[in-house]
């Protein structure tokens, strides 16, 4: 590298109209306001039509797709935004599932109240379990909440309860595809809504610096607390849903598809930016489908793609394509 | 008092059982601080390379046990060096990118056919014997031998021959031990070969008793993570003796509750040590670093 020899970088710099559309002034143009709402109304529109355009076979596939989303849209705020890496998806997943199914068969509920009832109630288990492990960090909460299914299947197994390893048969079905994608849409945009109101500010600091946090007499647990709610209300009402579309909830509602599928999801979209893991799931799932005559082949595939994505592009999709959007790239000399 | 005898007898093959599984997996994490979630997986390929040795090749037993555990180690520090270093020092990361590596070698075996009762390993002696009047079967006798020498052997190994005290060294304090001169991405290969190899001896010499099967690699390192996390991630001598302490505690309730349960115990382990003590019970305490 000698001194004469010309030297260039790229350099990037943020597109004109993203600076001008940053404030209240975006009202005044046009172009500024499409600049700002083309991503999400593509987003919306799409999501609005697709039940309408995809062939049959795939229309079950809507659903999936939108469960795992709200599945990854729940591991990815409170990974990524309270700092708790949860790695057990699968756990608000089976409780949502099973309460879903007690409701219905037993109580009777038809889908409409056991849905939301399931949701709440769920969330509140989930919470109140994992409430112990809060004060954990870092590999030591991922490794606990790795557990906590696993251990619930297997209690299950043992003391035969709740169907046992047959599961809960004899669900209503209720399969609506629009339930689940305008839940879903109103969970994104909430979520994105909350990071930036006072209590993401806290959440945020939360995962930043925690004795911070503490310092300015704010109880850590209180508000990982409120994450977890947050969190495994949208977990249990995907398991709440999928028990319905399945008629059935079983220990396969625990299963580690449904704490790995969201982490891989939110790798390839773009950790912390809550629309791309969303996109990562609109990726992944169709695809796992896709393999489905493959076996267990697929899961080679999608954990080969995991770890291409994070070992070499960790920044994910959703990253990528932001820069794309709001900057241009140059080269300048040295 | 049958029974007693029986608990302390089959109690302590178990619990060597348990520290041959959690050896490596703590060796690892011990020296590169990569938990190394790969762990079942190295378990079982391990496994499945003597079978192939054995039956496809014709290889001579011991060679071919000698032969795959050697493959295994080149193995290991291949993961490591090609892939694991790229994301040493991000946890989560780590954990992730070993996880997926395992999934994939785990069902990468699942989707080539290997599954079923076909495939067994022989045992290294036949025959029974009676202590005391419970009868134990020769080979779980070899493996409590070799289960206790090969502690013996590691505790030597880490106190008196270079390597060894490298690899401590990293442990302890990794700035220190770099200005002693100890390359720690090197010790950390060599730290991630050693660990497989300790999976792959764990395999050769447990897999007899069985057959090999993808699930076990799931249960191999679910016991490995349990015992490594009640004895304190990292501590060896820790390892050790939450072996014995979860295999005892396995053994008791399978005889007084029931085998369902044996890997509820394994499993409550975990989250009870984590939430109260999460360095273990024999780790050194990071306080701050762990909780908050």
């Amino acid at each position: 590298m000698n001194a004469n020899s010309e030297q260039r970088r790229r350099e990037r710099l943020d597109r004109g109209i993203k600076v001008r559309s940053d404030g209240i002034y975006s009202l005044m143009s046009y172009r500024e306001l499409c600049y700002l709402v083309l991503p999400r109304a593509v987003l919306i529109t799409g999501m609005l039509i697709l039940p309408l355009v995809v062939p049959t076979y795939w229309q079950k596939v809507v659903s999936y797709v939108c469960i795992y989303a709200l599945l990854t849209l729940s591991f990815d705020f409170l990974a990524h935004f309270v700092g708790l890496v949860s790695l057990g998806g699968a756990f608000f997943v089976g409780t949502g599932g099973y309460f879903a199914a007690i409701l219905n068969t037993v109580l009777g509920l038809p889908p409409l109240l056991s849905i939301p009832i399931a949701t709440i109630l769920g969330a509140f288990i989930c919470t109140l379990l994992l409430l112990p492990c809060l004060p954990l960090r870092g590999v030591y909460f991922a490794i606990v909440t790795l557990m906590y299914p696993l251990l619930f299947t297997r209690v299950i197994e043992a003391l035969n309860i709740l169907g046992g390893t047959d599961g809960m048969v004899g669900v209503t079905n209720f399969t609506n595809h629009y339930f689940i994608i305008i839940m879903l849409l109103a969970f994104l945009f909430g979520i994105r809504r909350l990071v930036n109101q006072d209590l993401g500010l806290v959440l945020r600091a939360v995962k930043d610096n925690d004795q911070a946090v503490r310092a300015s007499g704010m109880s850590i647990t209180y508000y990982k607390t409120i994450a977890v709610f947050i969190g495994s209300v949208m977990g249990c009402l995907a398991g709440a849903y999928l028990a319905h579309v399945f008629e059935w909830a079983g220990l396969s509602s625990f299963a580690l598809d449904f704490s790995i599928l969201p982490i891989a999801a939110t790798v390839i979209g773009g950790a912390g930016t809550l629309v791309g893991p969303v996109l990562g799931a609109f990726i992944l799932v169709p695809l796992n489908e896709w393999l489905r005559d493959f076996g267990t082949l697929r899961i080679v595939i999608y954990a080969l793609i995991l770890l291409a994505f994070i070992v070499f592009r960790s920044e994910g999709i959703m990253v990528y394509g932001m820069r794309k959007y709001h900057q241009f790239e140059k080269w300048v000399k040295v | 008092m049958d029974i007693l005898i029986e608990i302390l007898i089959y109690g302590s093959i178990h619990s060597i059982t348990l520290a041959l599984m959690a050896l490596g997996f703590a060796l690892v994490y011990g020296t590169s601080r990569v938990p190394n979630f790969a762990h079942g997986a190295l378990y079982i390929i391990c496994g499945f390379i003597a079978w192939s040795f054995l039956k496809k090749w014709g290889v001579n037993y011991y060679l071919s046990i000698v032969l795959s555990i050697m493959v295994i180690g080149l193995i290991g520090a291949l993961i490591y060096q090609f892939i694991l270093i790229r994301v040493r020092g991000m946890a989560i990361s780590e954990i992730i990118a070993s996880y997926a590596i395992g999934l994939a070698i785990l069902e990468g075996l699942r989707w080539g056919g290997f599954k079923g009762m076909t495939y067994t390993l022989p045992t290294f002696i036949q025959g029974t014997i009676f202590i005391a009047g419970v009868p134990v079967d020769l080979h779980r006798i070899v493996v409590l031998i070799c289960g206790a020498a090969l502690v013996g052997f590691l505790w030597v190994f880490t106190h008196f021959t270079r390597i060894g005290l490298a690899l401590r060294g990293m442990a302890q304090d990794e700035r220190a031990a770099l200005m002693l001169g100890i390359d720690s991405d090197r010790m950390a290969v060599v730290a991630m070969a050693f660990g497989s190899m300790l999976a792959g001896l764990a395999a050769a010499l447990l897999l007899p008793l069985g057959n090999i099967v993808v699930e076990t690699g799931y249960n191999v390192l679910i016991l490995a993570i349990a015992v490594c996390i009640v004895g304190g991630l990292g501590s060896w001598m820790g390892a050790v003796l939450a072996a014995l302490l979860i295999g005892f505690a396995q053994i008791l309730t399978e005889v007084y509750l029931g085998t369902h349960f044996k890997s509820v115990i394994a499993l409550l382990a975990i989250i009870v040590t984590l939430i109260l003590r999460p360095s273990g019970l024999f780790g050194r305490q990071k306080e701050l670093e762990e909780r908050v």
